[in-house]
């Protein structure tokens, strides 16, 4: 187990900035998930603290030491790729065992630790095969194998999941959850997915363009995202955000509306505000509510319903013609063009600059 | 047209008829020295008048492969081949190999411009280099078993290390590494292995078929070399087959001679190409699949 520092971390190819200073302490112990759409940077971080990409500027440092300068074998990180990256002329047995075999382990040694990453990862059934015999999800857990057996200070994780069916995903996103647990290990985690993003995670790192958004545990970051872009980012469906006029501000809240919208006064959370101004009213939808006729703050036509059974959410377009989704988490009917008033607790919206 | 059962024996028929007629194309002059190694001379110029030409039959004896053997080394011509043929092709393997290696993967400043020049050499025909190669390689210093020695005329050495190199073997492994996935070789730097451990543990035993497609050309380019042994061999003792074969000639000997000289001379390469040939097809069209 260490603590894993990124101090002031920057990244360029040629001209091309990846990695735009970049301050992230991780804990020992620790399970953080660095999560952004693509092109973020995200895994180009990873790649830099397992020392497969070097730094342009800043300082890494692992367990306390300063790595910079060090191959990746020297930095005490396992990987665990996207595409598996297992051995394909190798048995699984090998491949697990490959970097002890390289480090010169003991034959006892090998089975030793071979048999206690299969027993893990309860695949004692397969350690003869190859991995050309095994599924998307078998091979994936060939590869959390090869990387416990070395007992590293951290695990690095690139899109584990990304190339694993939805089902078999949920079970891998589990099975990494109870990992987690019974190792203890530091983790550092990239996905794209915030679904795994939030329920794996101590810590998120939400980025953006090569920058930090905002780092925080997944539910402060879901109910009080520091920025627009996180706001977005996070939770399914994605927040709603209604383009309003600031009507006036007094102290920590403001009284905003529009159109389509009743005023309302939102607090601010110390966000700059100039009254007549423009702001984004931020509203997620599993916040919002169908009330009766003549009690709505909003108001809308049905464009479109999806019925999931445990959840409808719905497609609305309101007086001003914008979008809004709610989601409603029961069965309800609606059918295009039906008329729905909708209202939500002010204390759960979020109000933000109209430039961020 | 519609899939007809009846119709699909009668195709099925056709196309091997005019495979096998294409094959043959291929196989009757191969069918042709072989048969008339075996035949005395009158014979083996009357039959060529018919199809008797490529049937064993009539006065069938091995007497003209004893003629060959009387007449020139062709033992001691055919090991001296072999020998130099299968070291260029293993030294080959393993430095071009290794030079691609450093192309493919490592960064290193210059790399770029380097393999370039490298890949520049393949446009150079040996015609233009044999002279001046000639005269550097009269001048090199070795040290064997007799001590110091100065030029390596009259060798295996001047015969194998000029070839070990070459652009064309190079290049073929630098894009096959390049077609493999980044991702492994990562992998295997992340576990603690060393350039050289990725090298031998990781990229060789994923290199089957391009090993295959280079030896196989390499071993034609060698098992055919004639300009170059002619130049910088005289002796009889490191002689290889080619060279053997203008010698052989002329010796003014009968074509019954000629035809058992080149039967054997022919059977390693194609017990050599059998061996590869499964390798050396699936290396052809799995560069076909990527593009």
């Amino acid at each position: 187990m260490a603590e894993v520092s990124l101090k002031g971390i920057k990244k360029s190819y040629g001209r091309v900035d990846v990695i735009k200073g970049v301050d992230i302490h991780i804990n020992e112990g620790e399970f953080v998930v660095f999560v952004g759409p693509s092109g973020c940077g995200k895994s180009t971080l990873l790649r830099v603290v397992a020392g497969l990409e070097d730094v342009t500027e800043g300082v890494i440092e692992i367990g306390g030491r300063v790595v910079n300068e060090l191959p990746p074998k020297e930095r005490g990180v396992a990987m665990v790729f996207q595409s598996y990256a297992i051995f394909p002329h190798m048995t699984v047995r090998e491949n697990i065992a490959f970097g002890l075999t390289i480090a010169g382990a003991s034959r006892q040694e090998k089975q030793q630790k071979v048999a206690e990453a299969a027993r893990i990862l309860q695949m004692e059934h397969l350690l003869d095969r190859r991995p050309s015999q095994l599924s998307g999800g078998q091979r994936q857990r060939v590869a959390i194998g090869r990387a416990i057996t070395r007992k590293p200070a951290v695990f690095l994780f690139d899109e584990p999941l990304s190339n694993l069916d939805a089902a078999l995903r949920m079970d891998m996103r589990m099975e990494i959850g109870r990992l987690r647990r019974q190792l203890g290990t530091t983790m550092i985690y990239v996905t794209h997915d915030q679904v795994e993003a939030m329920t794996l995670a101590d810590r998120i790192v939400v980025l953006k363009d090569g920058q930090v958004m905002q780092i925080g545990a997944p539910m402060e970051l879901y109910h009080q995202p520091a920025n627009r872009f996180v706001a977005g980012f996070l939770g399914a469906p994605s927040m709603n955000f209604l383009k309003v006029d600031v009507l006036d501000l007094d102290g920590e809240a403001a009284t905003v509306g529009n159109q389509s919208l009743e005023p309302i006064r939102v607090t601010t959370r110390r966000r700059p505000f100039r009254k007549d101004g423009k702001a984004i009213l931020g509203i997620r939808p599993q916040h919002l509510r169908a009330v009766q006729s003549g009690k709505g703050m909003l108001h809308g036509v049905v464009a479109h319903a999806e019925r999931l059974g445990s959840e409808t959410v719905v497609d609305l377009t309101l007086r001003d013609d914008r979008e809004l989704i709610a989601a409603f988490n029961e069965d309800k009917i609606f059918q295009p063009g039906d008329a729905l008033e909708l209202a939500f607790d002010t204390a759960l919206a979020h109000l933000f600059p109209e430039e961020g | 047209m519609a899939f007809d059962p009846d119709n699909y024996g009668l195709r099925l028929f056709v196309r091997y008829l005019v495979l096998c007629l294409i094959a043959l194309i291929f196989i009757f002059p191969l069918v042709f020295m072989i048969n008339s190694s075996f035949k005395p001379d009158n014979q083996l110029l009357a039959d060529t008048s018919s199809l008797r030409a490529f049937v064993p039959v009539g006065d069938i004896s091995l007497n003209n492969y004893f003629g060959a053997f009387r007449r020139a080394p062709v033992g001691l011509f055919v090991l001296n081949s072999v020998l130099v043929t299968g070291a260029t092709v293993l030294l080959s393997l393993l430095i071009c190999s290794l030079a691609a290696f450093s192309f493919a993967f490592l960064r290193w400043k210059g790399r770029d411009v380097v393999f370039s020049i490298v890949i520049a050499t393949l446009i150079i025909p040996f015609e233009t280099i044999a002279i001046p190669l000639l005269l550097l390689v009269s001048k090199l210093p070795w040290i064997g078993l007799e001590g110091l020695q100065w030029g390596w005329l009259n060798t295996y050495r001047v015969q194998i290390i000029p070839w070990i190199a070459d652009g064309l073997t190079i290049f073929l492994f630098v894009q096959y590494f390049k077609g493999l996935p980044g991702e492994l070789i990562e992998a295997g730097r992340v576990e603690g292995a060393s350039w050289w451990q990725v090298y031998y543990r990781i990229v060789m035993p994923l290199s089957g078929p391009v090993l295959a497609t280079a030896a196989i050309l390499k071993f034609l380019v060698m098992y055919n070399q004639y300009l170059w042994p002619l130049i910088v061999v005289q002796q009889e003792t490191y002689r290889p087959v080619m060279v053997g074969l203008g010698y052989f000639f002329q010796l003014n000997v009968a074509w019954g001679e000629v035809m058992a000289y080149l039967t054997l001379i022919t059977v390693p390469v194609l017990i050599f190409y059998l061996f590869l040939q499964r390798a050396f097809i699936a290396s052809i069209a799995s560069t076909g699949v990527k593009g």
